[in-house]
Protein backbone atom coordinates (compact mmCIF):
# COMPACT_ATOMS: atom_id res chain seq x y z
CA UNK A 1 0.00 0.00 0.00
CA UNK A 2 2.59 2.48 1.12
CA UNK A 3 4.83 1.42 -1.75
CA UNK A 4 2.03 2.08 -4.18
CA UNK A 5 1.55 5.55 -2.73
CA UNK A 6 5.24 6.40 -2.65
CA UNK A 7 5.82 5.16 -6.17
CA UNK A 8 3.39 7.73 -7.56
CA UNK A 9 5.19 10.61 -5.93
CA UNK A 10 8.68 9.24 -6.67
CA UNK A 11 7.96 8.71 -10.35
CA UNK A 12 9.78 11.27 -12.49
CA UNK A 13 9.44 14.81 -11.09
CA UNK A 14 5.93 14.18 -9.83
CA UNK A 15 6.39 15.56 -6.33
CA UNK A 16 8.29 18.59 -7.62
CA UNK A 17 5.56 19.22 -10.21
CA UNK A 18 2.87 19.03 -7.55
CA UNK A 19 4.82 21.57 -5.53
CA UNK A 20 5.07 23.84 -8.55
CA UNK A 21 1.31 23.49 -8.99
CA UNK A 22 0.87 24.42 -5.34
CA UNK A 23 3.08 27.44 -6.03
CA UNK A 24 0.70 28.57 -8.79
CA UNK A 25 -2.31 28.09 -6.52
CA UNK A 26 -0.67 30.02 -3.70
CA UNK A 27 0.54 32.82 -5.97
CA UNK A 28 -2.94 33.44 -7.38
CA UNK A 29 -4.60 33.10 -3.97
CA UNK A 30 -2.22 35.31 -2.01
CA UNK A 31 -1.96 38.07 -4.60
CA UNK A 32 -5.68 38.12 -5.38
CA UNK A 33 -6.73 38.06 -1.71
CA UNK A 34 -4.23 40.79 -0.78
CA UNK A 35 -5.24 43.01 -3.73
CA UNK A 36 -8.92 42.42 -3.01
CA UNK A 37 -8.53 43.60 0.58
CA UNK A 38 -6.53 46.67 -0.43
CA UNK A 39 -8.95 47.66 -3.21
CA UNK A 40 -12.09 46.54 -1.38
CA UNK A 41 -11.67 48.97 1.53
CA UNK A 42 -11.94 52.19 -0.55
CA UNK A 43 -14.65 50.57 -2.69
CA UNK A 44 -16.64 49.71 0.43
CA UNK A 45 -16.21 53.18 1.92
CA UNK A 46 -17.47 54.69 -1.35
CA UNK A 47 -20.40 52.24 -1.33
CA UNK A 48 -21.29 53.45 2.17
CA UNK A 49 -20.73 57.08 1.16
CA UNK A 50 -23.02 59.92 0.17
CA UNK A 51 -22.60 60.08 -3.61
CA UNK A 52 -25.55 58.33 -5.29
CA UNK A 53 -23.96 58.01 -8.75
CA UNK A 54 -20.76 56.44 -7.40
CA UNK A 55 -22.87 54.11 -5.28
CA UNK A 56 -24.99 53.02 -8.25
CA UNK A 57 -21.94 52.32 -10.43
CA UNK A 58 -20.29 50.24 -7.70
CA UNK A 59 -23.55 48.39 -7.04
CA UNK A 60 -23.73 47.53 -10.75
CA UNK A 61 -20.13 46.30 -10.67
CA UNK A 62 -20.86 44.10 -7.65
CA UNK A 63 -24.03 42.61 -9.17
CA UNK A 64 -22.26 42.00 -12.49
CA UNK A 65 -19.44 40.10 -10.78
CA UNK A 66 -21.90 38.15 -8.62
CA UNK A 67 -24.09 36.89 -11.46
CA UNK A 68 -21.15 35.96 -13.73
CA UNK A 69 -19.65 32.50 -13.22
CA UNK A 70 -15.92 32.86 -12.52
CA UNK A 71 -15.22 30.51 -15.39
CA UNK A 72 -16.97 32.82 -17.86
CA UNK A 73 -14.95 35.77 -16.57
CA UNK A 74 -11.73 33.80 -17.02
CA UNK A 75 -12.66 32.86 -20.61
CA UNK A 76 -13.79 36.40 -21.32
CA UNK A 77 -10.51 37.95 -20.26
CA UNK A 78 -8.22 35.20 -21.59
CA UNK A 79 -9.73 34.54 -25.01
CA UNK A 80 -11.83 37.60 -25.86
CA UNK A 81 -9.55 40.47 -24.85
CA UNK A 82 -6.92 39.42 -27.33
CA UNK A 83 -9.51 39.16 -30.11
CA UNK A 84 -11.12 42.53 -29.50
CA UNK A 85 -8.31 44.80 -28.35
CA UNK A 86 -5.32 42.69 -29.16
CA UNK A 87 -4.31 42.60 -25.51
CA UNK A 88 -2.42 39.44 -24.67
CA UNK A 89 -2.28 38.74 -20.98
CA UNK A 90 -0.62 35.64 -19.61
CA UNK A 91 -2.88 33.05 -18.03
CA UNK A 92 -1.41 33.98 -14.65
CA UNK A 93 -2.15 37.67 -15.13
CA UNK A 94 -5.72 36.94 -16.25
CA UNK A 95 -6.25 34.68 -13.24
CA UNK A 96 -5.04 37.28 -10.77
CA UNK A 97 -7.05 39.99 -12.53
CA UNK A 98 -10.30 38.00 -12.50
CA UNK A 99 -9.94 36.81 -8.94
CA UNK A 100 -9.13 40.35 -7.81
CA UNK A 101 -12.15 41.76 -9.65
CA UNK A 102 -14.31 39.24 -7.84
CA UNK A 103 -12.64 39.61 -4.44
CA UNK A 104 -12.59 43.41 -4.49
CA UNK A 105 -16.32 43.53 -5.25
CA UNK A 106 -17.18 41.12 -2.43
CA UNK A 107 -14.73 42.79 -0.05
CA UNK A 108 -16.27 46.16 -0.89
CA UNK A 109 -19.69 44.85 0.04
CA UNK A 110 -18.35 43.47 3.33
CA UNK A 111 -16.75 46.82 4.20
CA UNK A 112 -19.97 48.64 3.28
CA UNK A 113 -22.00 46.35 5.52
CA UNK A 114 -19.54 46.67 8.43
CA UNK A 115 -19.44 50.46 8.29
CA UNK A 116 -23.18 51.03 7.86
CA UNK A 117 -24.09 48.51 10.58
CA UNK A 118 -22.37 50.60 13.27
CA UNK A 119 -24.97 52.66 15.12
CA UNK A 120 -24.79 56.41 14.50
CA UNK A 121 -24.80 56.87 18.27
CA UNK A 122 -21.24 55.61 18.49
CA UNK A 123 -20.24 58.76 16.59
CA UNK A 124 -22.27 60.96 18.97
CA UNK A 125 -20.83 59.23 21.98
CA UNK A 126 -17.26 59.80 20.79
CA UNK A 127 -17.94 63.41 19.78
CA UNK A 128 -19.58 64.16 23.13
CA UNK A 129 -16.27 63.28 24.81
CA UNK A 130 -14.50 65.91 22.75
CA UNK A 131 -12.88 63.50 20.30
CA UNK A 132 -12.35 65.02 16.86
CA UNK A 133 -13.89 63.33 13.80
CA UNK A 134 -10.54 61.70 12.97
CA UNK A 135 -10.14 60.47 16.54
CA UNK A 136 -13.65 59.00 16.55
CA UNK A 137 -12.89 57.15 13.30
CA UNK A 138 -9.55 55.93 14.58
CA UNK A 139 -10.40 54.90 18.15
CA UNK A 140 -14.10 54.07 17.94
CA UNK A 141 -15.39 53.29 14.43
CA UNK A 142 -12.51 51.50 12.67
CA UNK A 143 -11.68 49.06 15.51
CA UNK A 144 -15.33 48.01 15.64
CA UNK A 145 -15.68 47.81 11.84
CA UNK A 146 -12.58 45.61 11.60
CA UNK A 147 -14.01 43.22 14.20
CA UNK A 148 -17.25 42.96 12.25
CA UNK A 149 -15.32 42.55 9.01
CA UNK A 150 -12.94 39.75 9.96
CA UNK A 151 -15.24 36.70 9.80
CA UNK A 152 -16.51 37.78 6.38
CA UNK A 153 -13.03 38.47 5.04
CA UNK A 154 -11.76 35.09 6.18
CA UNK A 155 -14.75 33.39 4.63
CA UNK A 156 -14.12 35.24 1.37
CA UNK A 157 -10.41 34.30 1.39
CA UNK A 158 -11.16 30.57 1.77
CA UNK A 159 -13.80 30.77 -0.96
CA UNK A 160 -11.28 32.40 -3.28
CA UNK A 161 -8.60 29.80 -2.52
CA UNK A 162 -11.06 26.98 -3.13
CA UNK A 163 -12.10 28.46 -6.47
CA UNK A 164 -8.57 28.76 -7.91
CA UNK A 165 -8.67 25.30 -9.63
CA UNK A 166 -10.86 26.94 -12.30
CA UNK A 167 -7.68 28.46 -13.74
CA UNK A 168 -6.85 25.13 -15.34
CA UNK A 169 -9.54 25.89 -17.92
CA UNK A 170 -7.23 28.59 -19.25
CA UNK A 171 -4.30 26.16 -19.20
CA UNK A 172 -2.63 27.30 -16.02
CA UNK A 173 -1.12 24.25 -14.29
CA UNK A 174 -2.29 24.76 -10.73
CA UNK A 175 -2.18 22.05 -8.06
CA UNK A 176 -5.34 20.28 -9.22
CA UNK A 177 -4.38 20.38 -12.93
CA UNK A 178 -0.91 18.94 -12.20
CA UNK A 179 -2.50 16.24 -10.07
CA UNK A 180 -4.85 15.32 -12.90
CA UNK A 181 -1.95 15.06 -15.37
CA UNK A 182 -0.01 12.81 -12.99
CA UNK A 183 -3.00 10.56 -12.44
CA UNK A 184 -3.51 10.24 -16.21
CA UNK A 185 0.06 8.96 -16.69
CA UNK A 186 0.56 6.96 -13.50
CA UNK A 187 -2.93 5.47 -13.57
CA UNK A 188 -1.95 2.97 -16.27
CA UNK A 189 0.41 1.12 -13.98
CA UNK A 190 -0.99 2.09 -10.58
CA UNK A 191 -4.77 1.85 -10.22
CA UNK A 192 -4.66 3.63 -6.85
CA UNK A 193 -2.79 6.67 -8.21
CA UNK A 194 -5.90 8.85 -8.20
CA UNK A 195 -6.53 8.05 -4.54
CA UNK A 196 -3.01 9.05 -3.52
CA UNK A 197 -2.75 12.17 -5.65
CA UNK A 198 -6.18 13.61 -4.93
CA UNK A 199 -5.84 12.57 -1.29
CA UNK A 200 -2.61 14.53 -1.17
CA UNK A 201 -4.31 17.55 -2.77
CA UNK A 202 -7.17 17.28 -0.29
CA UNK A 203 -4.71 17.36 2.60
CA UNK A 204 -2.95 20.42 1.16
CA UNK A 205 -6.18 22.40 0.69
CA UNK A 206 -7.24 21.35 4.17
CA UNK A 207 -3.88 22.48 5.58
CA UNK A 208 -4.31 25.89 3.95
CA UNK A 209 -7.98 26.55 4.66
CA UNK A 210 -8.57 24.89 8.03
CA UNK A 211 -6.19 27.14 10.02
CA UNK A 212 -7.85 30.19 8.41
CA UNK A 213 -11.23 28.85 9.46
CA UNK A 214 -9.95 28.19 13.00
CA UNK A 215 -8.60 31.73 13.20
CA UNK A 216 -12.01 33.06 12.20
CA UNK A 217 -13.77 31.05 14.89
CA UNK A 218 -11.22 32.15 17.48
CA UNK A 219 -11.69 35.83 16.58
CA UNK A 220 -15.47 35.54 16.60
CA UNK A 221 -15.30 34.16 20.12
CA UNK A 222 -12.87 36.84 21.31
CA UNK A 223 -14.71 39.74 19.73
CA UNK A 224 -18.45 39.14 19.76
CA UNK A 225 -20.16 42.13 18.18
CA UNK B 1 -26.83 76.46 47.17
CA UNK B 2 -26.83 78.79 44.20
CA UNK B 3 -23.90 81.08 43.77
CA UNK B 4 -25.90 82.95 41.17
CA UNK B 5 -23.17 83.14 38.55
CA UNK B 6 -24.61 82.43 35.11
CA UNK B 7 -23.02 79.44 33.39
CA UNK B 8 -25.31 78.98 30.43
CA UNK B 9 -27.61 81.34 28.63
CA UNK B 10 -29.96 80.24 25.88
CA UNK B 11 -31.72 82.95 23.87
CA UNK B 12 -34.55 82.37 21.37
CA UNK B 13 -33.15 78.99 20.38
CA UNK B 14 -34.69 77.62 17.17
CA UNK B 15 -34.18 74.13 15.86
CA UNK B 16 -35.92 72.55 12.85
CA UNK B 17 -35.84 69.01 11.56
CA UNK B 18 -36.50 69.30 7.84
CA UNK B 19 -39.53 71.62 7.81
CA UNK B 20 -40.77 70.81 11.32
CA UNK B 21 -39.90 73.22 14.13
CA UNK B 22 -38.78 71.32 17.24
CA UNK B 23 -37.57 74.23 19.35
CA UNK B 24 -39.46 77.45 18.73
CA UNK B 25 -37.49 80.26 20.31
CA UNK B 26 -36.52 78.84 23.68
CA UNK B 27 -34.96 81.08 26.31
CA UNK B 28 -33.34 79.78 29.50
CA UNK B 29 -30.62 80.75 31.96
CA UNK B 30 -28.70 78.28 34.11
CA UNK B 31 -26.62 79.34 37.11
CA UNK B 32 -23.58 77.73 38.66
CA UNK B 33 -24.51 74.68 40.76
CA UNK B 34 -28.10 74.61 39.62
CA UNK B 35 -29.90 71.33 38.93
CA UNK B 36 -32.50 71.76 36.21
CA UNK B 37 -34.87 68.93 35.45
CA UNK B 38 -36.50 69.17 32.05
CA UNK B 39 -39.77 67.29 31.70
CA UNK B 40 -42.51 67.19 29.13
CA UNK B 41 -44.37 64.90 26.74
CA UNK B 42 -42.35 62.89 24.24
CA UNK B 43 -41.46 64.85 21.12
CA UNK B 44 -41.55 68.16 22.96
CA UNK B 45 -37.87 68.83 22.19
CA UNK B 46 -36.24 67.87 25.52
CA UNK B 47 -33.52 65.68 24.06
CA UNK B 48 -33.02 68.03 21.13
CA UNK B 49 -32.39 70.87 23.56
CA UNK B 50 -29.59 68.91 25.28
CA UNK B 51 -28.09 67.84 21.95
CA UNK B 52 -27.96 71.44 20.76
CA UNK B 53 -26.01 72.45 23.86
CA UNK B 54 -22.97 70.33 22.97
CA UNK B 55 -23.25 70.72 19.21
CA UNK B 56 -24.52 67.25 18.36
CA UNK B 57 -27.37 69.05 16.57
CA UNK B 58 -26.71 72.24 14.60
CA UNK B 59 -29.14 75.00 15.57
CA UNK B 60 -31.19 77.11 13.16
CA UNK B 61 -31.51 80.31 15.14
CA UNK B 62 -30.97 82.09 18.44
CA UNK B 63 -27.94 82.02 20.70
CA UNK B 64 -26.29 79.69 23.19
CA UNK B 65 -23.76 81.38 25.46
CA UNK B 66 -21.64 79.08 27.64
CA UNK B 67 -19.28 80.80 30.09
CA UNK B 68 -19.37 83.93 27.94
CA UNK B 69 -18.63 82.06 24.72
CA UNK B 70 -21.10 82.06 21.83
CA UNK B 71 -21.62 78.40 20.85
CA UNK B 72 -23.83 79.50 17.97
CA UNK B 73 -20.75 80.99 16.31
CA UNK B 74 -19.96 78.72 13.33
CA UNK B 75 -16.25 78.91 14.25
CA UNK B 76 -16.89 77.16 17.57
CA UNK B 77 -14.25 74.58 18.43
CA UNK B 78 -16.64 71.87 19.59
CA UNK B 79 -13.91 69.53 20.73
CA UNK B 80 -12.89 72.13 23.35
CA UNK B 81 -16.47 72.84 24.43
CA UNK B 82 -17.43 69.18 24.73
CA UNK B 83 -14.58 68.57 27.15
CA UNK B 84 -16.35 70.97 29.50
CA UNK B 85 -19.90 69.76 28.81
CA UNK B 86 -20.39 66.13 29.84
CA UNK B 87 -23.22 64.11 28.33
CA UNK B 88 -24.81 60.79 29.25
CA UNK B 89 -27.18 59.07 26.82
CA UNK B 90 -30.28 56.93 27.21
CA UNK B 91 -28.62 53.81 25.75
CA UNK B 92 -25.26 54.23 27.54
CA UNK B 93 -23.35 54.27 24.23
CA UNK B 94 -20.24 52.78 25.76
CA UNK B 95 -17.63 51.67 23.24
CA UNK B 96 -18.23 47.89 23.07
CA UNK B 97 -14.68 47.01 22.03
CA UNK B 98 -13.12 48.64 25.10
CA UNK B 99 -13.26 47.63 28.75
CA UNK B 100 -15.05 49.85 31.26
CA UNK B 101 -11.72 51.36 32.30
CA UNK B 102 -10.53 51.96 28.73
CA UNK B 103 -13.87 53.62 27.95
CA UNK B 104 -13.19 56.04 30.78
CA UNK B 105 -9.51 56.66 29.97
CA UNK B 106 -10.02 57.37 26.26
CA UNK B 107 -11.17 60.98 26.65
CA UNK B 108 -8.68 62.17 29.28
CA UNK B 109 -5.71 60.56 27.49
CA UNK B 110 -6.55 61.24 23.83
CA UNK B 111 -8.46 64.51 24.12
CA UNK B 112 -6.97 66.18 27.20
CA UNK B 113 -3.49 64.65 26.70
CA UNK B 114 -3.27 63.58 30.33
CA UNK B 115 -0.74 60.99 31.41
CA UNK B 116 -2.09 57.48 31.91
CA UNK B 117 -1.27 57.65 35.65
CA UNK B 118 -3.18 60.86 36.14
CA UNK B 119 -6.18 59.63 34.16
CA UNK B 120 -6.08 56.30 36.00
CA UNK B 121 -6.09 57.98 39.40
CA UNK B 122 -9.20 59.94 38.46
CA UNK B 123 -10.89 56.88 36.98
CA UNK B 124 -10.15 54.93 40.16
CA UNK B 125 -11.65 57.67 42.31
CA UNK B 126 -14.88 57.83 40.32
CA UNK B 127 -15.23 54.08 39.78
CA UNK B 128 -14.90 53.56 43.52
CA UNK B 129 -17.59 56.12 44.12
CA UNK B 130 -20.03 54.24 41.89
CA UNK B 131 -18.91 50.85 43.30
CA UNK B 132 -17.50 49.56 40.03
CA UNK B 133 -13.72 49.63 40.53
CA UNK B 134 -13.60 45.81 40.70
CA UNK B 135 -15.51 45.60 37.39
CA UNK B 136 -13.06 47.91 35.58
CA UNK B 137 -11.73 45.19 33.28
CA UNK B 138 -15.21 44.04 32.20
CA UNK B 139 -16.43 44.73 28.70
CA UNK B 140 -19.75 46.56 28.37
CA UNK B 141 -21.52 43.35 27.27
CA UNK B 142 -20.54 41.77 30.60
CA UNK B 143 -22.20 44.53 32.65
CA UNK B 144 -25.84 45.04 33.57
CA UNK B 145 -27.72 48.05 32.25
CA UNK B 146 -27.35 49.93 35.52
CA UNK B 147 -23.63 49.19 35.67
CA UNK B 148 -23.16 50.31 32.06
CA UNK B 149 -24.95 53.56 32.78
CA UNK B 150 -22.81 54.19 35.87
CA UNK B 151 -19.68 53.60 33.75
CA UNK B 152 -21.06 56.04 31.16
CA UNK B 153 -21.55 58.65 33.91
CA UNK B 154 -17.99 58.12 35.13
CA UNK B 155 -16.71 58.39 31.55
CA UNK B 156 -18.29 61.83 31.29
CA UNK B 157 -17.14 62.91 34.78
CA UNK B 158 -13.54 61.85 34.10
CA UNK B 159 -13.25 64.87 31.80
CA UNK B 160 -13.94 67.26 34.71
CA UNK B 161 -16.95 68.85 33.02
CA UNK B 162 -18.37 72.14 34.26
CA UNK B 163 -21.87 71.07 33.38
CA UNK B 164 -23.49 67.66 32.88
CA UNK B 165 -26.32 66.78 30.50
CA UNK B 166 -28.36 63.65 31.31
CA UNK B 167 -30.61 62.52 28.48
CA UNK B 168 -33.25 60.11 29.85
CA UNK B 169 -30.50 58.03 31.40
CA UNK B 170 -32.85 55.59 33.15
CA UNK B 171 -35.37 55.14 30.33
CA UNK B 172 -33.80 51.87 29.11
CA UNK B 173 -33.24 50.39 32.56
CA UNK B 174 -35.15 47.74 34.47
CA UNK B 175 -36.89 49.29 37.50
CA UNK B 176 -34.52 47.77 40.06
CA UNK B 177 -31.55 49.35 38.28
CA UNK B 178 -33.05 52.80 38.03
CA UNK B 179 -32.33 53.48 41.67
CA UNK B 180 -28.60 52.79 41.56
CA UNK B 181 -28.19 55.24 38.68
CA UNK B 182 -30.37 57.95 40.17
CA UNK B 183 -28.51 57.69 43.49
CA UNK B 184 -25.28 58.52 41.68
CA UNK B 185 -26.86 61.58 40.08
CA UNK B 186 -28.40 62.73 43.37
CA UNK B 187 -24.98 62.45 44.93
CA UNK B 188 -23.48 64.70 42.26
CA UNK B 189 -26.27 67.22 42.73
CA UNK B 190 -25.45 67.48 46.43
CA UNK B 191 -21.86 68.32 45.52
CA UNK B 192 -23.00 71.30 43.51
CA UNK B 193 -22.35 70.10 39.98
CA UNK B 194 -24.39 72.07 37.44
CA UNK B 195 -26.74 69.67 35.66
CA UNK B 196 -29.48 69.55 33.07
CA UNK B 197 -31.51 66.38 33.46
CA UNK B 198 -34.16 65.10 31.08
CA UNK B 199 -36.19 62.40 32.81
CA UNK B 200 -39.58 60.72 33.15
CA UNK B 201 -38.92 59.74 36.78
CA UNK B 202 -41.20 62.26 38.50
CA UNK B 203 -40.34 61.31 42.09
CA UNK B 204 -36.66 61.67 41.28
CA UNK B 205 -37.26 64.97 39.49
CA UNK B 206 -39.03 66.34 42.51
CA UNK B 207 -36.24 65.22 44.85
CA UNK B 208 -33.22 66.33 42.88
CA UNK B 209 -34.33 69.49 41.05
CA UNK B 210 -33.72 73.07 42.02
CA UNK B 211 -35.90 74.07 39.09
CA UNK B 212 -38.38 72.20 36.95
CA UNK B 213 -38.58 73.22 33.31
CA UNK B 214 -41.80 71.98 31.70
CA UNK B 215 -41.41 71.86 27.94
CA UNK B 216 -44.22 71.42 25.46
CA UNK B 217 -44.41 72.02 21.74
CA UNK B 218 -40.89 73.42 21.48
CA UNK B 219 -41.14 76.02 24.20
CA UNK B 220 -40.96 76.44 27.97
CA UNK B 221 -44.47 76.31 29.44
CA UNK B 222 -43.47 76.42 33.11
CA UNK B 223 -40.28 77.26 34.94
CA UNK B 224 -40.73 76.85 38.68
CA UNK B 225 -39.58 75.08 41.82
CA UNK B 226 -40.46 71.38 42.20
CA UNK B 227 -42.88 72.01 45.05
CA UNK B 228 -44.88 74.56 43.10
CA UNK B 229 -44.81 72.55 39.90
CA UNK B 230 -45.91 69.24 41.36
CA UNK B 231 -48.45 70.57 43.87
CA UNK B 232 -49.84 73.51 42.07
CA UNK B 233 -48.89 73.74 38.40
CA UNK B 234 -49.78 77.09 36.86
CA UNK B 235 -50.94 75.83 33.50
CA UNK B 236 -53.60 73.44 32.32
CA UNK B 237 -51.08 71.70 30.07
CA UNK B 238 -48.78 70.86 32.97
CA UNK B 239 -51.75 69.59 35.00
CA UNK B 240 -52.82 67.33 32.14
CA UNK B 241 -49.25 66.04 31.82
CA UNK B 242 -48.93 65.29 35.54
CA UNK B 243 -52.24 63.43 35.49
CA UNK B 244 -50.64 60.81 33.23
CA UNK B 245 -48.62 59.69 36.23
CA UNK B 246 -51.61 59.55 38.54
CA UNK B 247 -53.85 56.51 38.84
CA UNK B 248 -57.24 56.49 40.51
CA UNK B 249 -57.93 53.65 42.92
CA UNK B 250 -60.40 51.34 41.17
CA UNK B 251 -61.11 49.15 44.20
CA UNK B 252 -64.55 50.02 45.48
CA UNK B 253 -65.08 49.65 49.25
CA UNK B 254 -67.83 46.97 48.99
CA UNK B 255 -66.98 45.58 45.57
CA UNK B 256 -65.16 42.57 44.27
CA UNK B 257 -62.76 42.44 47.22
CA UNK B 258 -65.58 41.06 49.36
CA UNK B 259 -65.89 38.07 47.07
CA UNK B 260 -62.40 37.06 47.97
CA UNK B 261 -63.24 37.36 51.65
CA UNK B 262 -66.30 35.14 51.28
CA UNK B 263 -64.23 32.41 49.77
CA UNK B 264 -61.98 32.16 52.78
Amino acid sequence: MLDSALSVFKMGRNLARLMEGLGVTLEISCLAVALSIVLGIPIGLLMAGQRPIVKRILRLYLEFIRVMPILVLLFLFYYSLSKIWNINLSAMAVSILVFTLWGAAEMGDLVRAAVTSLPRHQWDSGRALGLTETQVSFYVIIPQAVRRLLPGVINLATRMIKTTPFVFFINLPDLVKVGQQIVEVAGFRNPLASVWVYGFIFIIYFAICYPISLLSRYLERRWPS
Amino acid sequence: MLSGQVVLKIKDLVKNYDQRAVLKGLTLTVSQGEVLVVIGPSGCGKSTLLRCLNGLEPVNGGQIIFEGQYLTDPQTNWSRIRQRVGMVFQNYELFPHLTALENILLGPIKVQNKSREEALAKAEYWLNRVDLWDRRHSFPRQLSGGQKQRVAIVRALAMDPEIMLFDEVTASLDPEMVREVLDVITNLAQEGLTMLIVTHEMAFARAVADRIIFLDDGGIVEDSTPDVFFQNPATERARRFLNIFHYDDIHKPNGSLNLAKNNL
